[in-house]
């Protein structure tokens, strides 16, 4: 096993709201090593960018809480450390690329004093002069001219926008970079520049990323493993290939494959999948998909699935339990 | 070939703007056959929610000619259109934004049924809602729910069960999937499908996304900034693309699929140009990997190269 950069262990995360508690997290675990993409894959509602908040702390003050588990990034304690190291952490060993860049910027800083505010923040010794060269090389590094530092958001387009956020994410050479849709708002050929200089910028500073996504294209091409996620929890967990190719798949993630129009084929229906996701304040008793699964048994409506695991591939689900995997964890 | 239910020739949009014309559709000639889906795809700022809307003339178009069965509705009257609007419906893109917050479900749906007195008993028009709810998929207990308490497939079946309120013959599709998450995306694209079997209703399919497009067009129109670049069947345009546009989009698409993994790709740099006064010859010219001069010195027209397919491109 490589190194662990990031491990989160049976983590729960909850919103206290006006309407009830909604279980957003539930008993979540995951593993990111150094130098790994990691796509997670969920729908609206699975809890995907409440896990990547969980990570930074920046969970909306008094009515999100972290009620149980652990996070620890590089060996810090996540959840239990202060205010103050947090501050030390963000920005600098881990950052975020959010979904949508035109509400992600400060429309009234100019781009170049935006990612001079990172680096300032993480850098005090370093000169004016010394933080600018950086700035200028941050906006290269991402295809914008630095002669463009002095430009508003305003003027640029959604994809040379996106590349700014990258370029604040990446100043200070984060070891994980949460991206979360970074691509949803952009066209298919800007999309495909923008993951291209991602995967790039990767392997250039050797950083390891969450990749959160619906787009089970964009993780095809750009991941190494892939957990996909459903009502707060991982039910299904491997390399690509387990996912992609392997017999034993979760139904949910099937049904996920089923939904995409497939462009090599020609096929008459869809094959979706039944039903709604449930609603987080109110998760069914049991395996939490199987009021919608086209394969559940009697012990599915009650008892919660374990995990399966075989060799790099985890699922979760009653049907793989007695079929001769090598161990149940 | 029968006479297509839904021509444009020559239509084009442009909107004034401090700066210039901005060329929103420039010349788009297409035709959609009965009960047929024509798809057009693009990427956003290149006209297709316009030629949509300008094709129903919810916007004024600037020029050219819009034919249903034939007759030029560009020059018909505000009464004759109100008539014919009952044939032409339009799906929005956004359920949370194209439903009104404080109409209730049944609301919504009969509302088109009462601007346009096709019922007029109270009875009649209840029936009537019921049966379109059936017909969407939506349980009859929501008929008195507001949008706000439903999600965003439940609410895109009500905006397609508002469209199909006075049973149309041709229903605009402007981007009705891109807001649902994909397992409910393909629940409303299934939905449509049957709808068009069932109805024999014609669409116009408006989407930037190619899988969806593939799926569902016979026909398909490649748009670049407001004009029509390519036009072929659906399986020939997915076989054989032609413009170097085409061929680009195709390939940026990511392939839920591993062997397509590293795979060496056409990437165009650089970004789509103003839209406002374009400088005359292929507008796609600047981030072509095949552009040669004669590119840029005259305007191009879309020329027929195989039976049915359709390219503007001088490499043809």
């Amino acid at each position: 096993m490589a190194d662990k950069l990031l491990e989160i262990k049976d983590l729960s995360v909850e919103y206290h709201t006006d309407d009830g508690t909604v279980y957003a997290v539930n008993g979540l675990d995951l593993t990111v090593e150094k130098g790994q993409v990691l796509g997670l894959v969920g729908e609206t509602g699975a809890g995907k960018t409440t896990m990547a908040l969980s990570i930074l702390r920046l969970l909306p003050e008094r009515i999100g809480k972290i009620t149980k588990g652990d996070i620890y990034l590089d060996g810090i304690d996540i959840v239990h450390c202060s205010e103050a190291d947090m501050k030390l952490i963000r920005g600098n060993k881990a950052s975020m690329i959010f979904q949508d860049p035109m509400t992600s910027l400060n429309p009234i800083l100019t781009v170049g004093d935006q990612i001079a505010e990172v680096l300032e923040l993480h850098n005090r010794d370093q000169s004016k002069e010394e933080i600018q060269k950086r700035v200028d090389e941050m906006l290269s590094l991402v295809g914008i001219s630095p002669e463009r530092k002095n430009d508003y958001p305003h003027q640029f387009s959604g994809g040379m926008k996106q590349r700014v956020v990258i370029a604040i994410a990446l100043a200070c050479t984060p070891e994980l970079l949460l991206a979360d849709e970074p691509t949803t708002a952009l066209d298919v050929t800007i999309q495909d520049q923008v993951l291209h200089m991602m995967r790039e910028l990767k392997e250039k500073l050797d950083s390891a990323m969450i990749l959160i996504t619906h787009d089970l294209g964009v993780v095809a091409n750009n991941c190494d493993s892939v957990a996909i996620m459903y009502a707060g929890e991982i039910i299904e967990y491997g390399r690509v290939e387990d996912i992609f190719e392997s017999e034993n798949r979760h139904p949910y993630t099937v049904g996920l494959f089923n939904s995409i129009p497939d462009l090599t084929q020609k096929t008459k229906r869809l094959k979706p999948i039944e039903g709604l996701m449930p609603d987080p304040s109110n998760l069914p008793s049991g395996c939490t998909f199987h009021d919608r699964c086209p394969h559940c048994m009697e012990q599915c409506k009650t008892m919660k699935p374990l995990a399966v695991t075989s060799g790099t591939h985890m699922v979760r689900c009653h049907l793989f339990e007695k079929s001769g995997k090598d161990t149940v964890v | 070939m029968n006479a297509p239910l839904i021509e444009t020739r020559n239509l084009k949009k442009y909107f004034k703007t401090p700066r210039g014309n901005l060329h929103a559709v420039d010349g788009v000639n297409l035709s959609i056959q009965r009960g047929q889906t024509l798809g057009v795809v693009g990427e956003s700022g290149c006209g297709k929610s316009t030629l949509g809307r300008s094709i129903l003339r919810l916007i004024e178009p600037s020029g050219g000619e819009v034919l249903y069965n034939g007759e030029d509705i560009l020059k018909w009257d505000k009464s004759h259109m109100r008539e014919l609007r009952k044939h032409m419906q339009l799906i929005f893109q956004d359920p949370y934004a194209s439903l009104n917050p404080r109409m209730t479900v049944s609301e919504i749906i009969s509302e088109p049924i009462k601007v346009c007195r096709t019922l007029t008993n109270q009875k009649d028009i209840n029936d009537k809602v019921f049966e379109l709810m059936e017909t969407v998929g939506l349980a009859e207990r929501f008929v008195n729910t507001y949008p706000h308490e439903l999600d965003g497939g439940r609410r895109q079946r009500i905006g397609v069960a508002r469209a199909l309120a006075l049973d149309p013959e041709f229903i605009v599709c402007d981007e009705p999937v891109s807001a649902l998450d994909v397992s409910i995306q393909a629940q409303i694209l299934n939905l449509m499908m049957d709808l068009q079997e069932a109805r024999g209703l014609t669409y116009m399919f408006i989407t930037h996304d190619l899988s969806v497009v593939k799926h569902i067009s016979n026909e398909i129109a490649v748009m670049y900034l407001g004009q029509c670049v390519e036009r072929a069947p659906s399986d020939e345009l997915f076989n054989n693309p032609l413009h170097p546009y085409t061929k680009a989009l195709l390939d940026a698409i990511p392939v839920p699929n591993l062997k397509h993994r590293g795979k060496e790709r056409v990437a165009i740099h650089g970004e789509v140009t103003s839209p406002i006064d374009p400088k005359p010859g292929c507008r796609f010219a600047g981030r072509c990997p095949y552009a040669k001069p004669e590119c840029t010195a005259e305007n191009l027209r879309l020329e027929e190269v195989n039976e049915g397919h359709f390219v503007s491109c001088v490499l043809y």
